[in-house]
């Protein structure tokens, strides 16, 4: 897991091609929720403790979730496949919630609505980092070389 | 925050940002063209910068909140110097590709920067 394992390596690995791609997406929305959690705690964390807290919650989930690919070791897998596996069940939990009892959500979250005010981003990026995982398992004998 | 600065940035970088995704997904590397849209992008950023610092100082304040609008900013103007710098390790395709992706991304945030600073009433 040290720094020159997980860098510069060749194309036969996980963070090759499209993945590149994904991993980037998934770093601004990393920001992006960052950002706006950031935002909503140091303006008003009174005012909705449970919505900003999730918005606090999802961002670290999304930055750890954006190194979980990066890296191409087994324990990074599972983290990533974790991560991006609660990113789902958030978007899906939080945007029905969000709809069928707004009062509980009345401070947006990146979650709620299923993520409309990123462009449902939030909703799809993890059924693709999940396809991504599933045809990308990791390989160590491939990585290394 | 200048209105019309503002939306020359948009014209900017909207389509510098399609013409990356066009550009990369039909497997141009990083080039001066993809990489000199993205730079333009960013340069443009620290003139709005500069802006938004002197504007109130002439009257023209925000109307929404200022740590929102800043966290924007700042968000934006770290964007495509990470692209730029990936481009330059990284010289595939699909670098490219997140060259044009780094510059939608900034043409959302401004967007909603307009917003706070011209739209939205506080």
């Amino acid at each position: 897991m040290t720094k020159s394992q997980t860098e510069m390596t060749g194309p036969a690995n996980r963070v090759s091609g499209i993945g590149r791609l994904l991993i980037a997406v998934y770093g601004v929305l990393a920001l992006a929720a960052t950002g706006r959690s950031f935002v909503q705690i140091v303006r008003a964390f009174d005012e909705a403790p449970l919505a900003y807290s999730l918005s606090a919650l999802a961002a670290v989930v999304y930055i750890v979730a954006t190194i979980a690919l990066v890296r191409r070791t087994l324990l990074w897998y599972r983290i990533a496949w974790f991560t991006i596996g609660f990113e789902l069940l958030g978007v899906l939990v939080v945007g029905t919630l969000s709809l069928v009892d707004p009062a509980l959500f009345q401070h947006a979250t990146v979650w709620s609505v299923y993520g409309s005010g990123y462009l449902f981003i939030p909703l799809v990026l993890p059924l693709l980092g999940m396809w991504w995982l599933a045809s990308h398992p990791p390989t160590p004998s491939r990585s290394r070389a | 925050m200048i209105e019309w600065f503002t939306w020359f940035q948009l014209a900017i970088a909207v389509p510098g940002g399609l013409l990356c995704i066009v550009l990369g997904l039909v497997g141009r590397k990083p080039t001066d063209l993809t990489m000199g849209a993205t730079a333009l992008v960013e340069l443009l950023l620290i003139v709005q910068l500069a802006a938004a610092i002197a504007a109130p100082l002439a009257g023209n304040t925000a109307t929404g909140s200022l740590l929102e609008f800043y966290t924007y900013l700042v968000s934006a103007i770290l964007l495509p110097v990470v692209a730029g710098f990936w481009a330059l390790v990284e010289r595939s395709r699909w670098s490219t590709v997140i060259l044009g992706v780094t510059c939608l991304s900034v043409a959302v945030m401004l967007y909603r920067m307009n917003q706070i600073w011209n739209v939205q009433g506080s």
